[in-house]
């Protein structure tokens, strides 16, 4: 059972299983588990980004490309929810279609992109995909009539997501029940059902086929792949998916705008997560973003702390000032391509091996 | 200004069959542009101003695609070497601003002058330990020069937050460089003028030292066959430490123009400009330094054009050029290397 459900990937480390099952009954229970506002905001957040970064393994990962447009799908999913029930009204009618409408455009242009650049080499696509989504996000800071600009929209939700609604009169382990709860489960279980589904999509015959193109390009045409057909697919489903994750991070915000679905630094993100998680393991995805997340919201607090007892000092000071969290990231994410180059998850499973 | 380039550029190119084609499409482009606009003075300013931002555009993006070209390495750092050129600059002008607010234009020149050696002698030198730190451990493996020089820029970025702290910098010109000349109806900022002779100068002295050097040969050679040139028993590791210095000075050196244009400075200040480097890389092909010359006047005339006709599409406007470009040679108007 729990092996068909994994699709016969399993974690195959003892010490990686403890932590994805942590995680896993962490983020099943975060809303009784912790209370206050901004636990389960991490915690939705952490939900969020765990897809958005395995459906980017499917690109880096499984078929080695290197894509720089990821954000631009995640922020039109996050427009496509947000602009609906911006115009619409907040029925789940607008919401399903907005993200219905975004997942075309999305697939579309992901086809489209994956098409005239998948051809060329991986520097060439790495480059016109930064080209591209840069060009989006001011198209869409630009069209402010539609779009909201820089501030973005703020929507209203169907009424059994809204705070104010009221599931239970009385409060469930000490936490009141409202449509918040109804919210974070979800998008929990959209998660948890698409990252299973992107699972069982990897190890499927087509996911043995992107590997192998990844491995080698030119053997995997020369068995009769078409490898431009098989990326441009992987393209499309990567893309898809993060479509669906800005979708729901627009619902669980109820707010959409360049900052939380298209700046660069998110896209800077989800690359230093799938590589510290490990890439090319779906769980590598879980682990890099929740420590991501974690890392984002309490290094920053912890550096804070640090910052006060290093003050008089004058260069350390600086960079151990909270904004500077990304300083020691990145340093951490240049050891680990050389040092640690299949990540958390990859040497954990080595060292079981060995 | 394009049909200079336009005749300059196969008289550089000695005992080699040029390629004219991509050499009308700014021609093409200046007289639809020129249709389009109506008015010739305004066009004439509007092209005079592209060809200043094409300059700076060039001497950023030469030094990347050499790089590419030589070592098949990209660096999507660059825009660090950028940002931190910039940087220099501004800590060599700080002290120097007696220079900068007297009305002798020699004086003035002299101060950025001086700032620019700095910024592009010390990016040089920060780009020889980029290269030997972050690049040199994953030559020939794309995947993680993308991976790795991202993180270095991650880096370099943040780094220069804790230095110099993340406000907004002012950088203003010079006296004697601000405002414009005036004839007639056509005003033509100082500045520009100032940085249309520096790109010259730069892609000039670029196609003197490729073509008629010594090294220009060896650079040539590298770029089409590196395992032939190593094994004439030249030593072509030190002529790739040699460009990617080089390069990163070039990237220092357009720092520094950048920053003066627009008078102010972040540490982000090269994600915009990046853009338009990509873009001119890809359109040149990678690793041509005529044809990254070429893209840099083109995507800066479609992009001042277009500010002008329909400003909020300035950008998609170079981005579908691209596009048109790489459906038409998919390799880039001049094509280098045959990887």
């Amino acid at each position: 059972m729990l092996r068909a459900l994994l699709s016969d990937d399993l974690p195959r480390n003892r010490f990686l299983s403890a932590v994805l099952l942590l995680i896993l009954f962490g983020l099943a229970t975060a809303p009784f588990l912790v209370s206050g506002a901004s636990a389960i905001n991490t915690a939705a957040k952490i939900l969020i980004f765990i897809l958005l970064v395995a459906s980017y393994d499917i690109l880096l990962g499984y078929t080695g490309i290197v894509s720089f447009a990821h954000t631009m799908f995640f922020g039109i999913g996050g427009y496509g929810v947000g602009l609906a029930m911006h115009f619409m009204g907040p029925t789940w009618g607008a919401a399903g279609l907005g993200a219905a409408l975004a997942l075309v455009f999305g697939v579309t242009l992901a086809a489209l992109i994956g098409l005239l650049s998948l051809r060329v080499k991986a520097i060439f696509f790495a480059m016109i995909t930064l080209a591209v989504a840069t060009v989006f996000a001011v198209l869409v800071s630009q069209l402010s009539d539609y779009t909201g600009g820089e501030d973005g929209r703020s929507f209203r939700v169907p009424e059994v997501l809204r705070p104010t609604y009221k599931v239970l009169a009385e409060p469930l382990f000490g936490t009141p029940v409202t449509g918040r709860i109804v919210a974070y489960y979800l998008v929990f279980v959209a998660v948890l059902a698409l990252f299973l589904a992107t699972l069982r999509m990897v190890n499927s015959p087509f996911g043995r086929v992107l590997q192998a193109i990844r491995e080698n390009e030119y053997r995997a045409e020369a068995l009769g792949y078409r490898v431009v057909k098989y990326r441009t697919i992987a393209t499309c489903l990567s893309a898809g998916l993060a479509v669906l994750a800005g979708a729901l991070y627009a619902l669980w915000l109820r707010y959409t705008g360049p900052d939380t679905t298209l700046s660069f630094n998110i896209m800077l993100n989800i690359l230093l997560m799938v590589v510290i998680g490990g890439m090319g393991t779906l769980y590598g995805a879980v682990i890099g973003g929740t420590l991501f997340i974690l890392a984002e919201n309490y290094l920053q607090k912890l550096l804070g702390v640090a910052a006060t007892q290093v003050e008089g000092i004058p260069l350390i000071g600086h960079i151990l000032h909270p904004d500077r969290w990304l300083l020691i990231l990145g340093v951490l994410f240049v050891l680990s391509v050389y040092f640690f180059p299949t990540g958390i998850v990859g040497k954990l499973r080595q060292s079981a091996k060995a | 200004m394009t049909d200079q380039t336009a005749k300059a550029a196969p008289a550089d190119i000695p005992r080699a069959k040029v390629d004219f084609l991509p050499l009308l499409l700014p021609v093409v482009l200046a007289i639809g542009a020129l249709l389009l606009i109506g008015s010739p003075t305004t066009w004439l300013t509007l092209t005079l101003s592209a060809l200043a931002m094409g300059m700076m555009i060039f001497v950023i993006a030469s030094g990347m695609t050499l790089v590419f070209g030589l070592m098949d390495v990209i660096n999507f750092g660059h825009g660090a070497f950028i940002a931190i050129g910039a940087y220099l600059a501004m800590t060599v002008l700080a002290p120097l601003s007696g220079w900068m607010s007297t009305d002798s234009l020699a004086m003035n020149l002299s101060a950025l002058a001086l700032a620019a050696v700095v910024a592009t002698l010390g990016t040089g030198a920060l780009g020889m330990l980029f290269e030997r730190v972050i690049i040199r451990p994953v030559y020939g493996q794309h995947l993680k020069q993308i991976l790795i020089t991202m993180g270095g820029l991650i880096v370099a970025e943040q780094a220069l937050h804790a230095v110099f702290g993340g406000d907004q910098k002012a950088m203003p010109l010079p006296t004697g460089l601000r405002g414009a000349i005036v004839m007639g109806d056509i005003a033509l900022e100082k500045y520009r003028l100032l940085v249309v002779i520096v790109g010259l100068v730069v892609f000039v002295g670029m196609q003197m030292v490729l073509n008629r050097t010594r090294i220009g040969l060896l650079i040539r050679a590298g770029v089409e066959n590196s395992e032939m040139v190593e094994a004439l028993g030249y030593r072509i590791r030190r002529l790739f430490i040699g460009v990617f210095v080089v390069g990163s000075g070039l990237a220092g050196l357009g720092g520094t123009l950048w920053a003066l244009y627009r008078e102010t400075l972040t540490a982000g200040i090269a994600n915009d400009v990046m853009v338009l480097v990509f873009i001119v890389v890809i359109i040149g092909g990678l690793g041509s330094v005529g044809g990254c010359f070429l893209g840099a006047v083109l995507v800066a005339l479609l992009a001042n054009y277009s500010a002008f006709l329909v400003p909020k599409f300035a950008l998609v406007s170079t981005v579908l050029l691209m596009v048109l470009v790489l459906l038409w040679r998919p390799q880039g108007l001049y094509p280098v290397a045959k990887r």
